[in-house]
């Protein structure tokens, strides 16, 4: 630890990335005030770089969700959705997005403008389903950019194979086939040295990302993955393809190299490092944290900012020389990761294991995505039969409190760390 | 070569014996048409629902068994998922981890967020090939038959190197006759429920049509051209009863005493049970490139369900175009419990039925429910507001 720090640097990318949403939702506030249409899109393949060359200020209904929960007002969103017919067991962040559009794009963080169109990939089922309740609210174009993910474990194909091609073809295809509804619903016309300039951010970012992700091997982690990390993925997508985010991507680095190289870590006292596997639970964000941090845990990664980053992780970098074939690549791969997060994903943790020398793994299924949480129980058997590691597994939800039962969990949370402790305590009688 | 024959069991049978056998193999959880298969040699290719390709299978001389969950406890399953999922996804992997059905490759679909997952928890479990079969889910855009096809393709070379066997285009194409006439009997089929309904009742017509997944469809098709001129020639009386489309069997399916239970007050004049079945309305050329002329009919000449978005099909206009071509009074609105997309697909449903005056009784099922009465009393109530209005 340095005798002194500095403050300009230590805390940086919390203070900015609360400064960068709170001006992205004053925009998105102010589009609304003057009635512009804006595109809809979602985290997993938003295609925020190519949205913006359109100049569209761009709505991320699962973040504006997950705000609601955050400010623990989702319940109001909830039942309202459910008194509009939509069944307890749908996702909570539909219904958090239904009961606003109702409200008329009012959220506790400002108000959202209405869609002019909707782009979103097929990396979530219910991005199609829920980019229906928008095409039949408002009458607007709706498109799916469907994107082919890996068929089997393991048997992932990459360019020159023919299925890759046959996948890489029909992406680009359809990149294509959405630039011409992008100009008539904007009114601007297709600038590609626009989308030049929006995926050399992009690609700013996504080096960052990657370099963000990997410096939390650093001992004491520089960073927490679900509290801290969940503001920089906030970053991720909202100013993807932005120069605001580029920035912010490239000061972050700064901020944790510096934090690295002097030791400074997000725990004082860091006893156990941990993965985390699933989504954050939203409804309790803060305690649900704290319950882990207040025993030593820190959560050194996670599959979450893996897939919510939409592959942003593999660091993938354009070739702005040939910009839409890149782009259609870059899609590709990166949803194509972000699904392997999430189905595929017990090889990628015994990496995230090795690699950031992780002492568990802390699984949490949540009832509102299924995207996410039905493999999770299979998944950590696999992971469990290849590697000999603790490991919990809690359920509650993103958004739903009712299904949160904060005792409950904290009981888990505590035998769990119990088990570190007895296991790092046996360890350390058998090595003498 | 010759198939065997695995589903000797209504040969001979008046009509009712029949019937009485399809059900027996829907509820049999030993699958014995499967295990019949099995002895003689023959490889098994598990898909799980709403829709595939199983001309490719059938061209490689492999049976295509319809995985669509079963009745059986998910004892074994259960702990490889999560709390809050859909019985069918549970009740499938119960099939096979407890070795009632045993596969040489299994395909699932990304029909949704729970059933995409299928593939990796099958692929961590099972040896053979377990993989996702990626229909695209850009059904307008002018490149997904282009897609498709190739995909197709890749799955073709799967099934090659599974059954051992080459699939030729000529195999293609007489397999895709093959399945020509079962569609066409399975036309036949809802023609009879839509113009004469007291003829054959929903949970009669549904075995009758349902045990096609389990037998090869030459098999089938014997069964169907045996009953439909029986099934004509019935002299059963037409009853006042309320004609109704039944909505939400596109995946899990109702168990066959709930479908038994509508059809004491409803006739079901159409429906969309099992519609991967029939998921394809017309036949598929057999001339040119069988492949591309397969992806061609899966995207421009098909059905429709909550699974598939197609700018040219909303859901709710298609629904109330099943509903007039049926000249139905009313609709039941269903939805598996824990479905997502059939919950969902069920606020639009009723929103137009109710924006068009349409009656309509809105229901959840489980495939393995065994108490109906609540659910009766409630129907014939509303039948009855119905008849009597």
């Amino acid at each position: 630890m340095p005798t002194t720090v500095d403050g300009s640097i230590v805390g940086r990318g919390n203070a900015d990335g609360a400064r960068l949403f709170r001006e992205w939702f004053a925009s998105l506030t102010a589009a609304a005030e003057a009635g512009r249409g804006s595109a809809y899109v979602f985290v997993m393949g938003s295609l925020a770089e190519l949205l913006r060359t359109f100049d569209f200020p761009i709505v991320f209904p699962e973040i504006n969700s997950l705000q609601t929960a955050v400010r623990r007002v989702a319940h109001e969103y909830l039942n309202q959705a459910e008194d509009h017919g939509y069944s307890p067991d749908i996702c909570g962040y539909v219904k958090a997005d239904v009961a606003t559009q109702l409200r008329g794009g009012n959220l506790p963080m400002g108000r959202i403008p209405k869609p002019a169109i909707a782009v979103y990939t097929n990396a979530c089922n219910t991005y199609i389903k829920w980019a229906e309740i928008w095409e039949r609210m408002y009458k607007i174009p709706v498109v799916t950019i469907d994107v082919p993910g890996t068929r089997a474990a393991g048997t992932q194909t990459w360019p020159g194979h023919p299925d890759f091609e046959n996948d890489r073809t029909y992406v680009l295809a359809q990149l294509r086939e959405l630039i011409p509804r992008l100009e008539e619903v904007s009114g601007v016309r297709f600038d590609i040295d626009r989308l030049r300039e929006a995926m050399g951010h992009a690609n700013t970012m996504n080096v960052m990302w990657q370099r963000v992700l990997e410096l939390n091997a650093a001992r004491p982690a520089v960073f927490n993955a679900l509290s801290d990390g969940t503001i920089y993925l906030g970053v991720a997508n909202g100013f993807r393809g932005a120069p605001e985010g580029a920035r912010y991507f490239t000061e972050l680095v700064e901020e944790l190299e510096y934090k690295s190289a002097h030791g400074i870590g997000t725990l004082t006292d860091e006893r156990y490092r941990l993965l985390f596997i699933g989504v954050p639970c939203y409804p309790i964000f803060r305690r649900f944290t704290e319950m882990f941090t207040e025993l030593g845990g820190t959560f050194v990664g996670s599959t979450y900012l893996r897939f919510a980053s939409g592959g942003a992780n593999l660091g993938f970098t354009y070739d702005l020389d040939r910009p839409l074939e890149s782009l259609a690549e870059g899609l590709l791969l990166g949803v194509r990761d972000a699904m392997d997060n999430m189905f595929f994903q017990t090889d990628i943790l015994i990496r995230m294991l090795d690699d950031l020398a992780a002492d568990g793994l802390v699984y949490h299924p949540i009832k509102s995505c299924r995207t996410v949480s039905t493999g999770l129980a299979d998944s950590r058997r696999a992971l469990l039969a290849a590697r000999d590691v603790p490991s919990l597994f809690i359920e509650s939800d993103m958004m739903d409190r009712r299904v949160v039962s904060e005792a409950q969990l904290k009981n888990r949370i505590d035998a769990f760390f119990e088990g570190l402790a007895s296991r790092r305590a046996q360890a350390a009688i058998h090595t003498g | 070569m010759t198939a065997p024959v695995i589903f000797p069991d209504w040969h001979g049978q008046p009509l009712d014996g029949v019937i009485a056998a399809c059900r027996q193999l829907l509820e049999d959880d030993t699958y014995p048409t499967v295990r019949r298969w099995r002895e003689t040699g023959g490889k098994v290719a598990g898909h799980f629902q709403v829709y595939f390709p199983e001309e490719i299978v059938h061209a490689a001389g492999m049976l295509p068994f319809k995985v669509r969950g079963g009745p059986v406890d998910p004892t074994q399953a259960d702990s490889r998922f999560g709390s809050y999922l859909c019985s069918i996804v549970k009740t499938s992997l119960e099939l096979v981890l407890s070795r009632r059905i045993e596969l040489e490759l299994f395909v699932t679909h990304p029909i949704c967020d729970a059933a995409r997952n299928l593939a990796a928890v099958w692929g961590r479990n099972f040896p053979y090939p377990c993989q996702i079969l990626y229909l695209p889910q850009n059904a307008n855009s002018a490149h997904a038959a282009s897609y498709l096809r190739g995909e197709y393709d890749r799955l073709r070379r799967t099934v090659e190197d599974v059954s051992g066997r080459r699939v030729t285009d000529d195999a293609l194409r007489a397999s895709l006759a093959a399945f020509n006439a079962n569609r066409s009997l399975l036309r036949e089929l809802y023609a009879l429920k839509r113009e004469t309904p007291w003829l054959a009742a929903a949970d009669e017509t549904y075995a009758l049509m349902a045990v096609g997944g389990l037998i090869p469809r030459e098999e089938h098709n014997a069964l169907l051209a045996a009953v439909l001129p029986q099934l004509r020639a019935r002299t059963t009386r037409r009853h006042d009863r309320v004609r109704v489309v039944f909505e939400g069997g596109f995946c899990e399916q109702p168990p066959l005493d709930l479908l038994r239970a509508i059809a004491r007050s409803c006739y079901v004049v159409d429906d969309d049970l099992l519609i991967g079945l029939r998921w394809i309305l017309e036949d598929v050329p057999t001339d040119g490139d069988p492949l591309g002329n397969l992806a061609e009919a899966y995207l421009e000449r098909s059905s429709y369900s909550p699974v598939q978005h197609d700018l040219r099909k909303p859901k709710e206009d298609m629904l109330l175009a099943r509903i007039r071509g049926a000249d139905a009074q009313a609709a039941i609105v269903t939805a598996a419990k824990m479905c997502e997309p059939g919950l969902e697909e069920q606020v639009t449903y009723t929103h137009a039925l109710e924006e068009h005056g349409v009656p309509f009784f809105v229901s959840e099922f489980e495939e393995n429910m065994t108490s109906f009465e609540t659910l009766e009393i409630q129907l014939e109530t509303f039948v009855e507001n119905l008849l009597f209005d």
